[in-house]
């Protein structure tokens, strides 16, 4: 994968992948507690990000190194919007375990 | 004036609501308890601003801010309905939301940001500015799911939705990211002319495709990715619910027209297979499951899974007259969630949700008119002549045939034969059941049960007159292909 000491696009983009389907694992997977699907979210996004930066980079356009710091602002927002249901759900239900998320099903 | 700027009235709508959403926040927040009403009296006076300035625009097409914004006459049309979608939200809201104290100004100025969002993703030219918009929309509704905060159904809704949602976020983003590594643009125009030189068997672009398409599925509620619509659907208060089964639908139809035709309209051939399978699954999970159901919000959001699959057979077909009845069906998708989840409104009080289906038990004894209004709305969901969902239905079945896919459409007449089961069992019910003893009074609110009688005829008008509408959605998909 590397190339005159300089990793190339394919890397990046190797990377980009593993850290994305590590996230959708760990969304469908995880069975244990709820802050560990908002880090598997964040682990989504910031692997676009890689995507990007790296497409960036290699095309010699910054278009996609704009679009960057709008995903992270917008990954800023989610994440305080995510805690703060996630803040109101522990006050009705004194759990933030997956498996007792339960109520609404059928 | 410089490049940027240059055409800036074209984003006059956005820019008022977004002022106007801000007025709403600070004058709910002086003004306190006593002069609540003020904030969605706000809210009407801006969807109406906000529907003249939409329609000085008419009939202008072209880019903003560097091309990051589109006006074309699918944005007016598209916002015209959103508009008029929270407008009847904002006039079902107040009672219901009275009755569980959850009456405060934020729920509207959310809802002004959801509309913002929409309004930005039917605008939106570029991939930054349809992903800050579906963000925002987004944001909007997590907060809205989970607004009763001391509810436990509602707060696991939005925690589910804002988990799923994240989720399709993540995936209609990273398609994008490689649809920008293979094009080198994010602008949406310069993505279709760039694809020209690109062979549809191209790996990049198929995961793009495929990353992007089921984003897209996500945010309609499209089998296999349905989901969260069930459990959000019947968790979030029922206002919510409204909300959610309006406008959003008109941004995610904004973004099959704004990503896939007016970005991927060269790639049709292989985006189409996947809306195929999406049809085919929609189909067949929204109408069986929703026979199973009790409770009405959650068939009702099994019957959504059900409409988004005959609303994507117009997709399917891929021509000029299939968008435009796509479109035509997700208008009337709109105008009929409105009237049913507006009826739920109507008949619940403190303390009694009206959700089951028996609730809605001897329905024609206790109040003839409103069983009769929710006779046309069930009626128009089933597809049952003379109602406007009859014609929307017949119009995307006339377009998937005309496209050469019979055997879809077969498929699509069956399953709405099924479909009407569950809607007609509800007609049975409030015609031919005693009510339940534990019903209760209707409360009487004149605002919304006349709102909900103008909803409901309008599914009867526009079902013997569907012209005007149908036009008005060929005239929105011109210069989309």
């Amino acid at each position: 994968m590397m190339m005159g000491g300089q990793p190339t696009l394919a890397a990046y983009l190797i990377l980009g992948a593993i850290l994305f389907s590590i996230g959708v694992v760990g969304i469908f997977l995880n069975r244990k507690n709820v802050i560990i699907l908002l880090m598997a979210i964040e682990l989504l996004l910031l692997a676009v990000n890689i995507n990007l930066v790296a497409f960036s980079r290699y095309q010699g356009n910054l278009e996609g190194q704009v679009f960057v710091f709008f995903i992270l602002t917008v990954a800023a927002a989610e994440a305080a919007i995510g805690l703060a249901i996630l803040v109101v759900y522990f006050r009705n239900r004194r759990s933030i375990n997956v498996e007792d998320i339960d109520e609404l099903r059928g | 004036m410089n490049a940027f700027l240059l055409h800036w009235t074209f984003a006059i709508p956005e820019i008022w609501v977004l002022i106007m959403a801000c007025v709403v926040l600070l004058a709910d927040l002086y003004l306190g308890e006593r002069l609540r009403d003020v904030a969605p009296v706000l809210t009407v006076l801006t969807l109406l601003g906000a529907a003249v300035l939409t329609f000085f625009e008419l009939g202008q097409s072209g880019t903003t801010f560097a091309g990051l914004l589109v006006l074309d006459p699918f944005t007016n049309v598209a916002e015209l309905f959103s508009y008029l979608a929270v407008l009847m939200v904002v006039l079902y809201s107040r009672r219901y939301l009275m009755d569980r104290g959850i009456y405060r100004g934020e729920i509207y100025v959310l809802l002004l940001f959801a509309l913002l969002g929409v309004m930005v993703m039917v605008s939106g030219a570029n991939l930054l500015s349809i992903y800050l918009g579906l963000e925002l929309l987004a944001l909007s509704q997590y907060a809205l799911v989970a607004f009763n905060r001391d509810s436990l159904v509602a707060t696991e809704a939005g925690l589910k939705y804002f988990v799923l949602g994240a989720l399709a976020s993540g995936l209609l983003l990273y398609g994008m990211s490689l649809l920008y590594g293979l094009t080198g643009t994010l602008e949406v125009r310069h993505i279709a002319a760039a694809l020209v030189n690109v062979t549809s068997s191209n790996l990049i672009l198929v995961f793009a495709l495929v990353f992007i398409v089921a984003g897209i599925a996500f945010k309609l509620g499209a089998a296999p990715f349905h989901m969260w619509l069930p459990d959000v659907y019947q968790g979030a208060p029922t206002v919510v619910t409204t909300f959610l089964a309006s406008a959003p639908k008109i941004g995610a139809f904004a973004l099959i027209i704004r990503l896939l035709v007016d970005g991927g309209y060269g790639m049709l051939e292989s985006w189409q297979q996947i809306f195929i399978a999406l049809t085919l699954v929609s189909l067949v999970v929204g109408n069986l499951i929703a026979i199973a159901q009790q409770n009405l919000k959650r068939m009702l959001a099994y019957s959504t899974v059900g409409h988004v699959g005959f609303l994507s057979l117009g997709i399917v077909a891929g021509t000029e007259a299939g968008f435009a009845s796509a479109f035509f069906y997700t208008i009337v998708y709109v105008l009929m969630s409105l009237a049913g989840f507006g009826m739920i409104l109507l008949l619940t009080r403190a303390g009694f949700e009206a959700d089951r289906i028996d609730d809605f038990k001897g329905l024609s004894q206790r109040k003839p008119w409103y069983a009769f209004l929710m006779l046309i709305i069930m009626f128009s969901m089933a597809g049952v002549p003379p109602t406007v969902g009859f014609y929307a239905k017949l119009a995307v079945f006339q377009a998937v045939i005309a496209a050469g896919y019979v055997w879809l459409a077969v498929i699509g007449v069956l399953l709405a034969v099924i479909g009407a089961f569950y809607y007609l069992r509800v007609v049975k019910v409030m015609y031919f059941d005693a009510p339940e003893p534990e019903s209760g009074p209707i409360v009487r609110d004149d605002l919304a049960s006349a709102t909900l009688s103008i909803n409901s005829l309008a599914l009867l008008v526009l079902g013997i007159v569907p012209g005007p509408l149908m036009a008005f959605c060929f005239y929105a998909m011109q210069g989309v292909i």
